[in-house]
């Protein structure tokens, strides 16, 4: 039974983003279980790239920590397979399509079903190349993520159409990373999209202070935070957790206020 | 599925903020394609800014020393700029213009390419910034000052490897942050659809011209033409108007650096394996977890980890043949064409010229190779000096 539905049943949700293995395979167990006791509604895990040519220099920088590492794609399921004994909180995987072919489609979209992994977001996988990896996503009903992007315009209808899980909606131009200001109207595009489908929409890229989760919620079902919690973890290491957890208390509760 | 195959090569793997201005790309590209206002002004630029046609040289002496073929060079480096790139770009400038962008961004390796767009950027009065790994604005020093000098900026990319790969990534974030205005003009035959057809249509003139030559000088195709392959996109060029020929043998030559058994290589197609990077499904120099691999080679236009969509697919198909070429035969390469026939090429070509000198006198004295001069070696000049052990510096 695919969760993502669950994730946003209890109002406005609140999706943190952080990149498995940084700083190592323990720590981010401990991240992820901190994250759901303090309200994450569903979790981002990023399976970390060589070249995230959609991400800003911070998770650039955590992906290169975690590959440093020795992470590996086998790694991060086992990271999973840790998680699942302590929560069954919702995740995703963020990650990009080379890792998902090198490990071979069928065995990937399998051992995501198997651990209860429900969705795949995969930046370098726009509407028209979907069909990739469209067989083995019915077969173990592990939603493909579409998204929107503020460049989107007639595209939205064709993408929203056919989309699962969530829809990403893109709140700016670029790349991953904390902004001061968004000044796409993100309103106008969630709207495109409700026109034709229910399914819900979450807000990612830029977003930094609870004022902006809550605005960003507000106009749309959910928040995604990715950079702003990397940084916390890139400064602190494995000594994150704690402040992790706070943070993401304080972006839940203002998410609820949307 | 997305347009622009090869096989099962090629595609468009690129973000969303990035879809809608590939498909106007697309569009305006079919469109001016079959332009002949749009073809017209091409053909003048090529012609008097460029100086095209490029020669095609018979080597002489090359040809007597190495007893087999003779040997024809076909002189890119004689454009202006020094390249082939120029081709691509004046193309994709033309388009950019017609398109309504005022600005130009691209990636590049040696320099041949920002410096080819820096320049093409000046002549249209178009802003101009050039991504390039920091690693290659040290090794080409010169070449980042030629840009500056043009009116271009030039970032140098601390990312990654800080190399090639690094700079297109680079200059994809950049475009991914300000399509309106801005062109990215891609260097080579890689990336999504369009650019993997679009730069092969515009560096085509060279086996254009090429094939109309050989047959005026010896009046039959040759039996072989080279080229270097990094991405792609002097070897694309200069196979494109050979590919229905059967009988003429089409020989792309990547860089072996130290050796394709050891770590120190940027030879795709003889080391890697399908995978989906910068856009395109083709082949990459990866480990078996799908990150890719650094990769190496003395000659910075060739240090790339893939391989444009079109050489993956004539590759699989044996339409082509690719070898690859150490630095050591690369460098000696180098010197040979430079006593031989008094030209100094790109490290790059002499990748090419090295096949050449391999397999020259396994043709018969009444048959013809081509051997495509992508571009020249002035810049190279103080990299070979110290790699024989001369410190001279630029």
């Amino acid at each position: 039974m695919n969760k993502i539905k669950e994730a946003f049943a209890k109002g406005k949700a609140f999706i943190p983003f952080i990149a498995a293995g940084d700083p190592d395979e323990e720590t981010t167990v401990r991240l992820v279980v901190e994250m759901a006791k303090n309200g994450a509604d569903l979790i981002e895990l990023g399976i970390p790239f060589s070249d995230p040519t959609a991400e800003g220099v911070v998770i650039q920088e955590a992906n290169i920590r975690a590959l440093k590492g020795g992470i590996t794609v086998k790694k991060v399921f086992g990271i999973v397979e840790e998680i699942r004994k302590e929560t069954q909180v919702p995740l995703v995987f963020l990650t990009y399509l080379n890792p998902v072919l090198s490990y071979g489609k069928d065995a990937f979209f399998a051992r995501c079903q198997a651990l209860g992994i429900d969705g795949l977001i995969v930046p370098d996988l726009p509407f028209e190349e979907k069909g990739e990896l469209l067989e083995e996503s019915k077969k173990y009903d592990v939603s493909i993520i579409s998204m929107i992007a503020p460049t989107s315009d007639d595209r939205i209808q064709m993408i929203a159409k056919e989309a699962e899980g969530f829809i990403y909606v893109v709140s700016s131009m670029g790349v991953t990373g904390v902004r001061s200001e968004i000044t796409t109207d993100v309103g106008a595009m969630v709207d495109a999209i409700r026109a034709v489908t229910d399914v819900p929409t979450a807000v990612g890229f830029g977003i930094n202070t609870p004022q902006q989760a809550q605005k960003m919620a507000a106009l749309s079902d959910g928040a995604i935070v990715g950079s702003a919690i990397v940084k916390i973890v890139g400064a602190e290491g494995k000594d994150s957790v704690a402040a992790v957890g706070n943070y993401v208390k304080e972006m839940k509760e203002a998410v609820l206020q949307a | 599925m997305a347009e622009g195959r090869f096989g099962i090569f090629g595609g468009q793997y690129i973000p969303e903020t990035l879809m809608n201005e590939i498909h106007r790309l697309n569009k305006a590209y079919d469109f001016y394609k079959n332009d002949p206002q749009f073809q017209a002004e091409l053909a003048e630029l090529n012609k008097n800014y460029t100086g095209r046609p490029s020669l095609l040289y018979y080597a002489e002496k090359m040809t007597k020393d190495l007893g087999g073929a003779k040997i024809y060079l076909k002189r890119e480096d004689l454009n202006h700029t020094g390249s082939h790139k120029i081709n691509n770009v004046l193309g994709q400038a033309l388009l950019a213009k017609k398109m309504g962008k005022t600005r130009l961004i691209a990636e590049t390796g040696a320099g041949q390419h920002g410096v080819a767009t820096a320049t093409a950027a000046a002549l249209f009065g178009m802003e101009c910034e050039i991504f390039m790994g920091k690693e290659d604005t040290e090794r080409q020093a010169l070449n980042v000052y030629r840009m500056e000098l043009l009116g271009a900026k030039v970032h140098a990319v601390e990312s990654g490897t800080q190399t090639l790969k690094d700079a297109v990534n680079e200059t994809f974030r950049e475009w991914s942050r300000r399509v309106d205005d801005t062109h990215y003009v891609l260097g080579t035959v890689m990336g999504p659809h369009p650019f993997p057809t679009m730069v092969r249509d515009f560096q085509s003139i060279i086996s254009r011209e090429a094939r109309a030559q050989i047959l005026e000088a010896e009046g039959k195709l040759p039996a072989a033409v080279f080229a270097c392959v990094g991405g792609g996109s002097n070897a694309m060029g200069m196979f494109y108007h050979f590919i229905p020929d059967e009988g003429v043998r089409l020989i792309g030559c990547e860089a072996g650096g130290k050796g394709v058994d050891t770590d120190l290589h940027a030879a795709t197609l003889t080391k890697g394996t399908v995978g989906v990077f910068h856009g395109m499904k083709s082949i990459f120099c990866q480990n078996e977890e799908g990150q890719i691999a650094p990769v190496y080679s003395i000659s910075a236009g060739l240090d790339y980890p893939g391989i444009g969509p079109e050489h993956a697919y004539l590759h699989s198909t044996g339409r082509a043949e690719y070898v690859p070429i150490t630095d050591e035969e690369a460098v000696a390469a180098f010197e040979y064409l430079a006593r031989t026939e008094g030209i100094i090429c790109a490290i790059e070509s002499a990748h090419a010229v090295a096949q050449v000198r391999k397999m020259a006198g396994s043709f018969s004295k009444d048959q013809s190779i081509i051997v495509c001069i992508s571009g020249r070696g002035d810049k190279d000049v103080a990299a070979i000096a110290r790699y024989r052990g001369v410190q001279l510096y630029e």
